[in-house]
């Protein structure tokens, strides 16, 4: 994308140096996560970043234990993650009636709710409502729906600025970087980085950094705040997500540690909110199961700092014009496929990105969508499809330990969908796209492997034959190379290869006890060590 | 007591020792073992990367092999959680696809009936004593189906700790996977190797002579990363070491 942060004069704050120089210095280009490759290149470059690393493991070997903890303390956690999961399931199963009465309860609160299919239609849809207020500038409260759907990108083609006011979000922002964690956007940036970040590019945003800025959390904090506190002032125009939903009373909430959200939902004119449609919830009471589930999950907080929620409109307070705009973009698809539909009660706590082993070595970016980890490797190929390499990839960025699925708050079997989606790329089979059933084909560039499954099942079917080539593995032993070939070389460039043994066991039992199945103790075991 | 030994192929083709390790064990315990030469692969691999339909002649060839018996012991945590949990699903898969009910009755024939050895030796026959010695330091990586899915607890540890001899050593990280992961390792080989390097390197510096787990494919991975890293650490299978006795070490 091109020269898309223009500055618009009339709502240009004051007291900073943006000026004539700013536009063309904030970048000439939204970062987006069109055309990465696929994972395991993606991954093979960040394994070898060792700063990369090393800010990954440390921040979620950190986070991972705080939860743990903060878990531990409620002996009725498991019955919590059982509520969770079956109130989601239920609302799911039912999405349509819930929908209907959240709308009716929101439009009857003073608010507007506006229905988008797609990334396309939701981005068009707040444009426009933006654009209506006649401004140029918009705060936003931390959202991963925006990030799903590309807004930022969306609203500077039509010359509005966004400006992100969740700390991490801003550290990326000004980074003209990535989101690579869904609670910490900019986990793989270390203290040193974001200094550098504010120093250089605030000034280009709005309010520059403080002469001398270093790198101290608190100060850090503190030109956040100077920076972002401006933002806050001046916009007519808040853009949000939100947690949760309420369907009996059209209720929204969200949940956060900073404040700042509180601040975009409160002082702007105008809010409107972009929301998954499985966001919802049947009633307030549901929300006494999430607001213990999130926090603890998420943040390790028994209760996080900030709980934002508001019901359409009120009047001389808050927001005067509310819109939600509830989204779509493959959440109905989704919820056609009776394993996958599980993703969609996943309340985006990111506990799974933090125990995962391979996202810890991968990064964020790796897994080339707004949602990585575990839950973006079973959300991205659903919510996109699997027909690029990148999303056909997705499923298979597991060792599938079940770690992730051990920690969710809500207990979506996150390996039970990966295998799942691995089906869908090898085999292809029945799948609702764009709402319609229809048979997808498998994706491209398995047609090697699928053979070669075939004759290993086939061989493996076929227990003599098995046991021919186990005797000639056995036979040829001695010239077994130490290094394989061709796409073995993939196992063996860093690990030694086992040694086959004289005889397998098939054939000892056979010479030991000629298989009539009794003996006593095996004789002629061979001493292999 | 009618017990079979499902060896695994990974046991029958590079690992034979783990297999009459198990077999040396039952017998001391006084179990009469059977191998019915029918039986094959439980199908993970194909069924772990996505190749479902191809899984399913395996899957019937397992209920077939081992309908003799009452019992099926496995030394191996993943193929006893692919026959557990994925068995089921393969059944009901078929079943919704419109294909019956053979699937899933296969699938229910082989679940209840198979048991992973160290649930076989402390759930059926009662025993964490196994009258074994062996005379080693030892550290013990949980592997994650067995963590995890079987959800084997304590289990392991107990036999271990039952054990004359040896001298257990905490294993940092112990519940972190290894980085195997079936065709993981190959389509994933950097942060596979990533994953593996790290567990290697915690594992030799526990200062044990040998790493113990219950899954020989985890051991291919882990084993053959200690070697190319240099360490002197040697895997071993629970198994072996139950089946050592002050007259016989294995
Ligand atoms: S999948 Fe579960 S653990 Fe992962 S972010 Fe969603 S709710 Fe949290």
């Amino acid at each position: 994308m091109s020269g898309t942060h223009q500055v618009h004069g009339d709502q240009q704050p004051s007291g900073t140096q943006r000026g004539a120089q700013s536009g063309a210095q904030r970048g000439t280009h939204q970062a987006t996560y069109l055309g990465m490759p696929a994972f395991p290149q993606a991954a093979d470059a960040s394994t070898r970043n060792t700063q990369l690393r090393a800010n990954l493991r440390h921040a979620t070997h950190t986070i991972r234990a705080k939860r743990a903890t903060a878990v531990a303390e409620l002996d009725d956690w498991s019955r919590l993650r059982a509520a969770g999961a079956a109130i989601k399931d239920r609302t799911l199963r039912h999405l349509d009636q819930y929908l209907e009465q959240l709308e009716s309860a929101v439009t009857a609160a003073g608010g507007q709710v506006h229905w988008a299919a797609d990334a396309d239609e939701a981005n068009r849809i707040v444009t426009e409502l933006v654009r209506a207020t006649g401004e140029r500038e918009v705060v936003k409260v931390k959202s991963m729906a925006t990030q799903e759907i590309g807004l930022n990108g969306a609203l500077a083609t039509a010359g509005i600025t966004a400006y992100e006011t969740d700390l991490a979000e801003l550290i990326v922002q000004l980074g003209d970087d990535l989101p690579s964690h869904i609670l910490v956007p900019a986990i793989h940036r270390n203290r040193g980085e974001i200094r550098d970040i504010f120093t250089e590019k605030m000034s280009q945003w709005g309010r520059p950094a403080p002469e001398g800025l270093t790198d101290a959390p608190a100060d850090l904090a503190e030109a956040a705040r100077l920076h972002l506190r401006e933002k806050f002032l001046n916009a007519k125009v808040g853009i949000s997500g939100a947690n949760f939903m309420v369907a009996e009373t059209g209720t929204l909430v969200v949940v956060e540690s900073e404040g700042n959200g509180r601040m975009c939902l409160t002082l702007p004119e105008t809010l409107i909110s972009v929301v998954g449609i499985e966001k919802v919830v049947p009633t307030f009471q549901d929300l006494e199961v999430f607001l213990q589930l999130l926090p603890r999950s998420s943040t390790a907080e028994r209760m996080n700092p900030y709980t934002s929620t508001w019901t359409g409109t009120t009047d001389a307070d808050g927001p005067r014009t509310f819109h939600l705009v509830l989204l779509d973009n493959g959440r109905t698809d989704t919820l056609a496929d009776t394993v996958g539909r599980q993703a969609l009660r996943c309340i985006r706590c990111s506990a799974c990105l933090n125990v995962c082993p391979v996202y810890e070595r991968a990064g964020g970016h790796a897994y080339g969508s707004a949602y990585p980890g575990p839950i973006g490797a079973i959300l991205t190929p659903q919510l996109r499809g699997t027909q690029s390499e990148l999303d056909a990839s997705l499923p298979y960025a597991s060792s599938l330990c079940g770690a992730c699925y051990e920690v969710c708050p809500v207990a979506i079997d996150i390996p039970e969908i990966l295998v799942h989606l691995r089906e869908r790329v090898v085999e292809g089979g029945p799948a609702s796209v764009r709402g319609t059933r229809t048979v997808i084909k498998p994706a491209k560039g398995h047609a090697a492997e699928r053979a070669a499954m075939r004759a290993a099942r086939w061989a493996l079917d076929h227990p003599r034959l098995l046991r021919t080539g186990q005797r000639l593995a056995s036979r040829t032993r001695r010239f077994h190379p130490r290094r394989l070939p061709g796409p073995g070389r993939a196992w063996s460039d860093t690990r030694e290869l086992p040694k086959v043994p004289e005889e397998s066991f098939r054939d000892w039992w056979q010479r030991t006890r000629g298989g009539s199945g009794t003996g006593s103790r095996p004789e002629g075991r061979k001493k292999t060590t | 007591m009618r017990v079979a030994l499902f060896i695994t192929c990974v046991n029958d083709t590079l690992y034979p020792r783990t297999g009459q390790a198990v077999v040396t064990l039952l017998e001391r315990l006084g179990v009469k073992v059977g191998f019915p030469e029918a039986q094959s692969c439980c199908g993970q691999p194909q069924f772990n990367t996505g190749y479902r339909h191809e899984t399913e002649p395996l899957l019937r060839r397992y209920a077939t092999a081992f309908r003799d018996y009452e019992y099926v012991v496995t030394p191996s945590g993943s193929c006893a959680a692919m026959v557990r949990d994925n068995y089921p699903r393969m059944g009901a898969k078929a079943a919704a696809e419109g294909r019956g009910q053979e699937l899933a009755d296969a699938a229910a024939e082989a679940v209840p009936k198979t048991y992973e050895l160290t649930e076989f030796l402390t759930d059926v026959l009662k025993v964490t004593d196994v009258g074994a010695y062996y005379p080693h330091t030892v550290t013990y990586h949980p592997t994650c189906h067995g963590l995890r899915m079987l959800k084997l607890g304590d289990r392991p540890r107990s036999l271990l700790a039952a054990v004359k001899g040896l001298n257990l050593v905490e294993l940092p990280g112990a519940e972190e996977c290894c980085g195997f992961g079936g065709t993981f390792a190959v389509k994933n080989a950097a942060v596979s190797a990533a994953m593996g390097a790290d567990k290697a390197r915690n594992i030799t510096a526990t200062g044990a002579e040998a790493v113990c787990t219950l899954d020989n494919s985890c051991q291919l991975h882990i084993g053959g990363t200690l070697a190319r890293q240099g360490s002197a650490v040697r895997p071993v299978h629970l198994a072996e070491i139950l089946a050592s006795t002050e007259g016989d070490v294995w």
